[in-house]
């Protein structure tokens, strides 16, 4: 207090805002953004691109209208603005550069082309990078509880929503992708969605049990965590293949398992990968979680006749809730991004566009696995880090 | 009334206590004291069975403690500990009332009791009972701690250094407060310390451990005249024990009918203060006697520096 005090007092002339060493990076990158490539124009949707620059890839007036409001925010990210301000900016300037690539198409390609393709290229993404950047500099700052944090994903992701059903984006390529693979791509949402989801709830119901046996015995814990460390070292398609051999053995073995659809091929294995990732972070951070509750507390509770069961639950397992649901974050984050592996095994999910659109030089198609898999794992761990903190300030 | 026999506790090769038997009567606190590890503690968790003892018996009111299960047995017991283990994420209202919960009182009753206890420990209800733990002081959370041990109106007490967290001037009042709530519940109290002046100020009877063994077990004023020769002799032997003494008598114990020779604007002592701290008005004013009144205020003739001094000093 007194030293922020007298530092303050030092420095009379705090009324001009003053300048902020963090807001150049998001500032510097708006600023190069600019001087590359806005979109790839292509004759088809296989033909080599070529890049178009911010200012010919727009109408002029928007070209000139936006390209300023650009930089006057990235300015403003160099300066020291109230945290607020600098997330509403950013959001702004976001929301700014959705609205203008959506001119791209209609502006780069003519009416004749109906196999052209207008796709992002480096100076959306750095844009995109850019105040992206500035946002979470800003929302970091701001501190916001865990409440109001998610009611602006909520409204970031019912805003990304709106801009899809609007189809001011419709001309763009990775929206034409979208449209060639409607139905495939709610398919695979779900598989996507049900393996990720699936796998951590399987590993809730084993890695909790044998998380708490492992803090209450050293031995095991010795034994279970080095174990499941290995397995987290095995790289991820490697795992895919390790499991194809025994599941398909066992569903030759066992034809009841074959009819399940349980084979060395598909879900099941990728389901059984993920499950084996996830164990880690589940158990190790069942059993920290619970290193951490206060000894007196636990002392306490037996001493006034709490049985065992009802002490991890009433008391152990609140506590140590935080950090477990940190393990869950890790879980769920790190499956949805490994599900897109699957698909190499036919596991199916988003990784099916990654790898059909990879195999067919189709940049677009890439995209439209990517793209999805990254906001789901953005939105689960906003959510998931939201339930963390809250766990850990409210009374049960 | 708890009557420990012929109890030991072995943890692999170390006795932690070792065949230690004593009573304690009904509606009296015991002091349990000893350095860290001569066995108090264990001694203590060994009467609600947080500790198995590896031998002898304990019966609490006739009944041997074993018979009974363990959970049942301790929900009977309050049970305070030196960092009074509050629940961190249960508000002050939900922690007194873990054993009611526990004992399946209905909601009505424990809700009732929990406000009549924060009401007994100068807890107000309005302002506490939605606190968290880690919004009070100290000394609030450890009046929290001693009021969820009594929640279920136990008849007895255990208490493992339940001021040892607290600062000098608090832990003296909460001293106070437990004496004044033991002689108004009429509730029988084990503590363990090891704080030989806490010992004195708050047994009836006190118990001296050293590497497991229950060396003396006498109330204080024969522990500070007749000390055990050895290890209780040395422990009592310090410089302070005229005034450990004086502090177990009252002025009444010393005051006589003569006419204290001070004029008449001298405030009187109260006969219910210690001898210490009559002492230390006497030398304070430097006067040889002052005059003595009744709780009521009626005067009761005077005390007196010789009197006073007389008990200062080693017992017949």
């Amino acid at each position: 207090m007194t030293a922020s005090g007298a530092a303050a007092g030092r420095v009379p002339r705090a009324r001009f805002p003053g300048f902020d060493r963090v807001g150049v990076v998001p500032a510097a990158l708006a600023a190069l953004a600019l001087a590359l490539p806005l979109v790839t124009f292509k004759p088809n949707r296989i033909a080599a691109g070529r890049g178009v620059a911010f200012w010919a890839a727009l109408p002029p007036a928007a070209a000139a209208a936006g390209g300023l409001l650009l930089l006057l925010i990235g300015l403003a990210a160099c300066l020291r603005v109230a945290p607020a301000s600098r997330l509403g900016l950013a959001l702004v300037a976001l929301a700014a550069l959705a609205g203008l690539v959506g001119l791209a198409p209609g502006a780069v390609a003519l009416p004749g082309m109906p196999y052209a393709r207008v796709s992002f290229a480096a100076g959306f993404w750095t844009l995109l990078l850019a105040f992206g950047i500035m946002a979470a500099d800003g929302s970091a700052r701001l501190a916001l509880r865990p409440g109001p944090r998610v009611l602006l994903l909520g409204a970031v992701l019912l805003a990304l929503a709106g801009l899809f059903a609007s189809g001011w984006w419709n001309g763009l390529s990775i929206l034409k992708e979208y449209a060639a693979h409607r139905d495939g791509f709610w398919a695979e949402a779900v598989t996507h969605g049900g393996l990720a989801f699936g796998s951590l709830f399987a590993a809730l119901l084993v890695g909790l049990p044998l998380g708490v046996a492992c803090a209450r015995m050293p031995r095991l814990r010795g034994a279970a965590l080095p174990a499941l460390n290995v397995i987290q070292t095995i790289p991820s398609i490697a795992m895919y293949g390790l499991m194809m051999v025994p599941l398909g053995l066992l569903a030759g073995a066992v034809p009841f398992l074959g009819a399940l659809g349980i084979r060395g091929i598909g879900a099941a294995p990728a389901g059984l990968a993920l499950f084996l990732y996830a164990l880690l972070p589940v158990v190790a951070n069942t059993a920290v979680g619970l290193d951490g509750v206060p000894r007196d507390a636990v002392e306490a509770a037996r001493g006034m006749g709490m049985g065992g069961a009802r002490r991890l639950r009433a008391v152990e397992l609140p506590l140590a809730a935080p950090v477990i649901l940190t393990g869950v974050r890790i879980v769920l984050v790190q499956n949805i991004g490994l599900v897109t592996v699957a698909a190499l095994i036919g596991g199916g999910g988003f990784g099916t566009f990654v790898f059909q659109g990879t195999s067919q030089a189709a940049i677009d198609l890439v995209l439209l696995g990517a793209v999805p898999t990254v906001v789901l794992a953005f939105t689960a761990a906003v959510l998931l880090d939201a339930a963390a903190e809250a766990a850990g300030r409210t009374p049960a | 009334m708890i009557e420990i026999e012929g109890v030991s506790r072995r943890f692999g090769d170390t006795l932690a206590v070792d065949d230690v038997s004593l009573r304690v009567e009904a509606g009296t606190v015991t002091a349990l004291v000893g350095a860290s590890g001569s066995g108090k503690s264990t001694l203590l968790r060994m009467i609600n069975r947080l500790i198995e003892p590896s031998a002898g018996t304990v019966r609490i009111d006739g009944r041997d403690a074993a018979s009974v299960p363990g959970e049942a047995l301790r929900r009977g017991i309050g049970y305070v500990i030196q960092g009074y283990g509050l629940f961190p994420h249960w508000t002050v209202s939900r922690n007194v009332a873990t054993v009611p919960a526990l004992l399946g009182w209905d909601r009505a009753r424990i809700a009732r009791r929990v406000d009549e206890l924060l009401r007994l420990f100068d807890l107000d209800p309005d302002v506490y009972a939605a606190k968290l733990p880690h919004e009070l002081s100290g000394g609030q959370q450890q009046r929290v701690g001693v009021a969820r041990a009594l929640a279920a109106e136990p008849k007895l007490l255990l208490m493992d250094e339940p001021f040892g967290a607290l600062d000098p001037l608090i832990r003296a009042k909460a001293q106070d407060d437990l004496v004044a709530l033991q002689r108004r519940l009429g509730i029988t109290v084990v503590l363990v310390t090891h704080d030989m002046e806490e010992a004195i100020r708050l047994g009836h009877r006190i118990g001296v451990m050293e590497r497991g063994r229950l060396l003396q077990y006498a109330p204080p004023a024969e522990l500070l005249a007749r000390p055990a020769p050895g290890y209780v002799e040395r422990l009592m032997g310090g410089a302070d024990r005229p005034f450990q003494l004086l502090s177990l008598l009252t002025v009444a114990d010393a005051r006589d009918d003569g006419p204290a020779d001070v004029g008449a604007d001298v405030a009187p002592v109260p006969e219910t203060l210690d001898l210490r701290d009559a002492l230390g008005l006497l030398l304070w004013r430097g006067v040889d006697s002052l005059p003595v009144v009744a709780a009521d205020g009626a005067p009761r003739g005077r005390l007196t520096l010789s009197a006073v001094l007389r008990r200062a000093g080693r017992p017949a």
